[in-house]
């Protein structure tokens, strides 16, 4: 008897958090004036909302989700480089102020970004980067999302030492030792961070907001939020129909390495 | 060698910036002209005179003071709920956590106006439940702030995960020993529950905070930009954003940036130093 009440209590906060965004998926397919009348099925199934989204900020709406993806795929790439190999040298290298290094890495843990905002946009303004992607990738070449870091750690302090050890022995340079023996042994780190640099720069919205003026550079965020700004509340069906497309590649890395994140967050912050 | 990345980001990107930021705040700057050091001008000038920063402090600390116990409560709840050995337990889990992945982005603040404005989803449907005379949640100065607290509250997914984890390592024993002593539901989790896993509360608390203090998305897409209506929603990285790239007042905006910091350390530090009360470290 507990057990089904627990049950009914799960079920029915569970969908009482899911349906706001079933609704908007159920939304994107309505007739417009419906969203404001029926929370419920729509009368007739449409894909207007899709046609009349998709060129609703000047460019095809594949122009960005495109800009989205250069720039998410390239941050991936960039987290993974440099994420692991500071990783790998806190965790296994000695090396000078390795104490006092580390700490600071922790420090920047906690630092609020708004700190560096302003002297990093005129670092890069000065560079002449502004309204290009660079500013939004060069940092995740250099390691700069602690976190990842920090998971990696932890998660290379966990694999036995042993292996380095036999790997030394037998002629291996740090180098390889990295590459051939810890770097495959990782790929529960990888998988985590990849997925979640890879969402979390897909949403990211501060730094595009910056960084990008023109149109054709804008990444997914800031064309929501020019649609949101050019049709104020009239075009709510077309603008859930372009909010879905938006949110579809996360939901997709969600079901697939959604085992590996609940595990990834589980274990950092635990150890 | 190894590190040459992460130290040139480090210096490059984080520590030089920030000592730029540290300098820029003692200056007046709007960009076009060089830097003109003024002391502590800027500083005087947001607490002696200037209201809208005492109101975003304001908005700041309500939010995080009000949604970021609620979110834990809420994923304490359900992680408890969740913890008894029920079937599906992955299944459930994994739909609470994904509103956690969702609610930063652009899309579902966007939703959120919507679902709160005066046609919209949640006055449907409390229209239906017969209520009348709803407001627009939204542009109401008393109620906007509550809907962005219910959009944080919504993403507690991940910090349940985390409790989940963390009960995962309470020693059953010890519940089945106060048990056996007569100890009721209640007193097992007040007095079992929360003291083993105050580490992972504690933890989970600083994460959200930090996170909370520096929420921009929701608050910027959800009033346009403005932090309206009359600057109800006007957090504190909102005005942040409109004082350096709006009023190009770079000297002003670094010296808020610095307080934010200030005021995260403070109550980073105030956890820590009130820890030693309330949380327990196991003997591992």
């Amino acid at each position: 008897m507990k057990r089904v009440l627990a049950h009914v209590a799960i079920i029915a906060v569970g969908i009482g958090m899911i349906y706001p965004l079933l609704w908007m998926v159920v939304s994107s397919v309505k007739p417009n004036d419906e969203i404001f009348s029926n929370p419920g099925l729509p009368s007739a199934w449409t894909l207007d909302n899709y046609v009349v989204g998709w060129d609703a900020v000047g460019f095809p709406f594949l122009l960005f989700l495109g800009n989205s993806a250069l720039v998410a795929v390239i941050s991936v790439v960039g987290n993974l480089f440099s994420c692991t190999l500071a990783a790998y040298a806190f965790a296994r290298l000695e090396f000078r102020f390795k104490k006092l290094l580390f700490a600071a890495m922790l420090a920047t843990l906690m630092l609020p970004f708004q700190v560096i905002l302003v002297p990093q946009y005129i670092l890069f303004n000065n560079l002449g980067m502004v309204d290009t992607f660079l500013p939004l990738l060069i940092p995740k070449f250099l390691a700069v999302d602690t976190f990842f870091t920090f998971l990696m750690v932890q998660f290379i302090r966990g694999l036995p030492r042993t292996l380095d050890d036999a790997a030394a022995i037998d002629g291996c340079g740090p180098f390889t030792v990295f590459t051939r023996i810890l770097l495959p042994l990782m790929r529960p780190a990888l998988v985590v961070t990849a997925a979640f640099t890879f969402i979390w720069t897909w949403n990211d919205f501060l730094s595009p907001l910056l960084y990008l003026n023109s149109r054709e550079s804008y990444t997914v965020p800031l064309a929501l939020n020019a649609f949101l700004d050019s049709e104020g509340a009239s075009q709510w069906g077309p603008m859930f129909a372009m909010s879905c497309l938006s949110l579809l590649p996360v939901f997709l890395i969600f079901l697939f390495a959604q085992r590996h994140l609940v595990n990834g967050i589980a274990t950092s912050g635990l150890k | 060698m190894f590190l040459l990345p992460w130290l040139i980001g480090m210096i490059g990107i984080t520590l030089g910036p920030m000592i730029a930021s540290l300098l820029l705040s003692f200056t007046d700057y709007n960009f076009l002209r060089a830097p003109e050091w003024v002391g502590i001008d800027n500083y005087a000038r947001i607490f002696a005179d200037d209201p809208r920063f005492l109101t975003s402090l304001g908005v700041t600390f309500t939010y995080v003071v009000v949604s970021v116990p609620l979110q834990l409560a809420f994923a304490l709840g359900i992680a408890v709920l969740l913890n008894q050995g029920l079937r599906g337990l992955a299944f459930y889990r994994s739909v609470y956590y994904l509103p956690s992945l969702l609610g930063t982005s652009v899309a579902i603040a966007i939703l959120w106006r919507q679902i709160f404005g005066a046609d919209g989803l949640f006055n449907q449907l409390l229209g239906l439940a017969g209520f009348e005379d709803l407001p627009n949640w939204i542009a109401t100065p008393e109620l906007a702030l509550g809907t962005l607290i219910t959009l944080n509250v919504w993403t507690f997914g991940s910090p349940m995960v985390i409790f989940l984890a963390g009960l995962r390592q309470v020693p059953s024993e010890l519940y089945e020993a106060a048990a056996v002593d007569g100890a009721g539901r209640w007193t097992r989790f007040a007095r079992i529950t929360i003291p083993m896993i105050s580490p992972v509360i504690f933890f989970n608390l600083i994460l959200q905070m930090i996170g909370a203090f520096q929420t921009f998305t929701q608050a910027y897409i959800v009033s346009g930009g403005s932090g309206g209506p009359v600057d109800s929603t006007l957090f504190y990285t909102l005005y942040l954003y409109q004082k350096a790239f709006r009023d190009f007042d770079m000297g002003y905006a670094s010296a808020m940036a610095w307080i934010l910091l200030l005021i995260i350390a403070l109550f980073t530090w105030l956890a820590f130093a009130t820890s030693n009360r309330w949380v327990h470290y196991g003997e591992d």
